[in-house]
């Protein structure tokens, strides 16, 4: 590794000041260290926002906030998010392993690397690691790849499950910019598609902090489900992953959230598949109908169209299971 | 003969020569020194020596750490407690975990100069003098492990998966467990100790 200077900031202020493009931002550092070590990311310096940042979990009048410094641990465990997001907590669980969410922060998901087996390794062409190396994906091991989004320069994944939570439930982000600018960003324009420049994973402008994320209030209740497929039944990334919330009245679907890990290089929402579902009766014919909508809109890579089969059966078991659970309550 | 044997093979003329070219050298002047130290530096980064205080099983440390030195080397290189173990030192094992502030945590991803002040338990500190902590007596009696490289990092891990409240069934245990990997596979012995302690 690299040596570089630690800078605890005191302020966001203070962070704002010292950053710029040789040096990083850290909080729980746990896939910031690890790219230290294998040597993709090489910072002259950390600016240390573990102090600064909040890590307070508020209820607001239309929503909650979540400070960028809480661990994923704490959301996930917290009262309030339990109740009325049972979705975030649910999501977060199916993440990562109870070490890692204690030391994972809320902004830092949103910020992580793809887990694409050919950014990791550096003796591999890259395109989001080194820009014009090429895509040693795109005709190569394709289990961890994109089904839909993706360009030629990169068929990389998101790997976050917090993410498809966000993005299902219209999450906002709160960011502070490198001029001190407070801004807030809509969680579906956060993250972006490869297109020509895989090197960049979201629209965060260049040393801006994330300082919180807010979670609108919603009419699901118990009616959510989130269903990871990976290769293990615990602590793996996701093949394919799917975030379900129903709004069910008198049998009728009032409106559906449906949104996708494991599938695209940001978090994927199934817009036209919500709307399908919309005033429709909440029956397994139709969550089938839904199922196939989704399959039919997918581009599987030469070598990952089983995971098309595992999505079509992650998304009717999801919309099966937020059924279930609302029936529950 | 004999006396040519004792005889060093060093001359009394090579001794001179050499005491007096080192003594010359300690004359040579800083600027020069310094000219060489910016050479070094401009192909060699330097590194950052960090002042830390950290608290380690109750015994507080003043020391001054490089700022890439993670937890886990700090523990295992600087201050000799090797009880916990580097496994694939990437965060995907759970070979290394500790408690930090009283939760479990992994010390191979987390830099050691930005635990200022934190309270950090390892394995050596769980005993209370020659009594073992529950847990460790659990796992000896319900065969928690053979080869034992993991056991440090399992033992950590279950003891704070039974505080934190999340061992009140098999199934939950492996969920709250899963981040501790074990290649001889003695899951079984594990899962029956935690059980045992969660009681």
């Amino acid at each position: 590794m690299k040596p570089f200077e630690l800078l605890k900031a005191e302020s966001i202020d203070a962070a704002l000041k010292s950053a710029n493009a040789t040096n990083s931002y850290i909080s729980g550092g746990t896939n910031l260290v690890d790219l230290m070590k294998k040597q993709i990311d090489q910072p002259d310096g950390l600016i240390d926002l573990s102090h600064t940042l909040s890590n307070n979990i508020e209820n607001t009048n239309n929503g909650v906030y979540l400070g960028a410094m809480t661990t994923n641990t704490a959301i996930a465990e917290h009262k309030t998010i339990k109740k009325d997001f049972p979705l975030i907590s649910k999501a977060i669980l199916a993440g990562a392993s109870p070490q890692i969410r204690n030391m994972a922060t809320a902004g830092g998901n949103l910020l992580q690397r793809t887990r694409c087996p050919y950014f990791y390794d550096t003796v591999m062409p890259c395109n989001k690691r080194k820009p014009n190396s090429g895509c040693g994906a795109l005709n190569g091991h394709q289990r961890m790849a994109a089904i839909i989004g993706y360009s030629n320069s990169c068929v990389a994944v998101h790997p976050s499950d917090f993410c498809i939570a966000l993005i299902a439930l219209d999450a906002d982000v709160d960011i502070v910019t490198q001029n001190g600018l407070q801004k807030t960003i809509a969680f579906q324009e956060f993250h972006r598609l490869p297109e020509n420049n895989p090197v960049k994973d979201n629209n965060l402008p260049a040393n801006a902090i994330i300082t919180g994320i807010i979670i609108p209030n919603n009419k699901f209740g118990d009616s959510v489900s989130y269903v990871k497929i990976r290769e293990r039944d615990s602590y793996a990334f996701a093949l394919v992953s799917v975030a379900a919330a129903l709004e069910i009245k008198n049998g009728k679907i009032k409106e559906a959230r449906l949104a996708s890990g494991g599938v695209a290089h940001k978090p994927w929402r199934w817009h036209q598949a919500e709307n399908f579902l919309k005033d429709k009766e909440a029956t397994q014919e139709n969550f089938i109908k839904t199922a196939d909508l989704i399959a039919s809109h997918t581009k599987p890579l030469q070598h990952n169209t089983f995971k098309v089969s595992l999505l079509k059966g992650a998304i009717e078991t999801a919309l099966m299971e937020c059924l279930t659970n609302s029936k529950r309550s | 003969m004999n006396q040519n044997k004792t005889q060093n093979k060093y001359s009394r003329r090579f001794f001179i020569k050499a005491s007096s070219a080192f003594t010359t050298l300690a004359f040579v002047p800083n600027s020069i020194k310094a000219f060489y130290q910016d050479i070094k530096e401009t192909y060699f980064t330097k590194k950052v020596t960090l002042p830390l205080s950290i608290n380690i099983n109750k015994k507080t440390y003043n020391l001054n750490v490089d700022s890439r030195t993670t937890l886990l080397d700090l523990l295992r290189e600087n201050l000799n407690l090797t009880g916990t173990k580097k496994g694939c030192d990437h965060g995907q094992c759970g070979a290394c975990t500790i408690h930090v502030d009283g939760e479990r945590a992994l010390s191979c991803l987390s830099f050691a100069a930005m635990m200022q002040g934190k309270e950090i338990t390892t394995i050596e500190g769980l005993a209370n003098g020659d009594n073992l902590h529950p847990m460790q007596q659990a796992f000896l009696d319900h065969d928690g492990y053979q080869c034992g490289y993991c056991t440090p990092g399992q033992i950590m891990s279950a003891v704070a998966c039974v505080n934190e409240g999340h061992a009140n069934s098999t199934d939950e245990i492996k969920e709250f467990m899963s981040g501790n990997i074990c290649r001889c596979g003695a899951y079984n012995g594990i899962t029956n100790a935690i059980k045992s302690v969660a009681k």
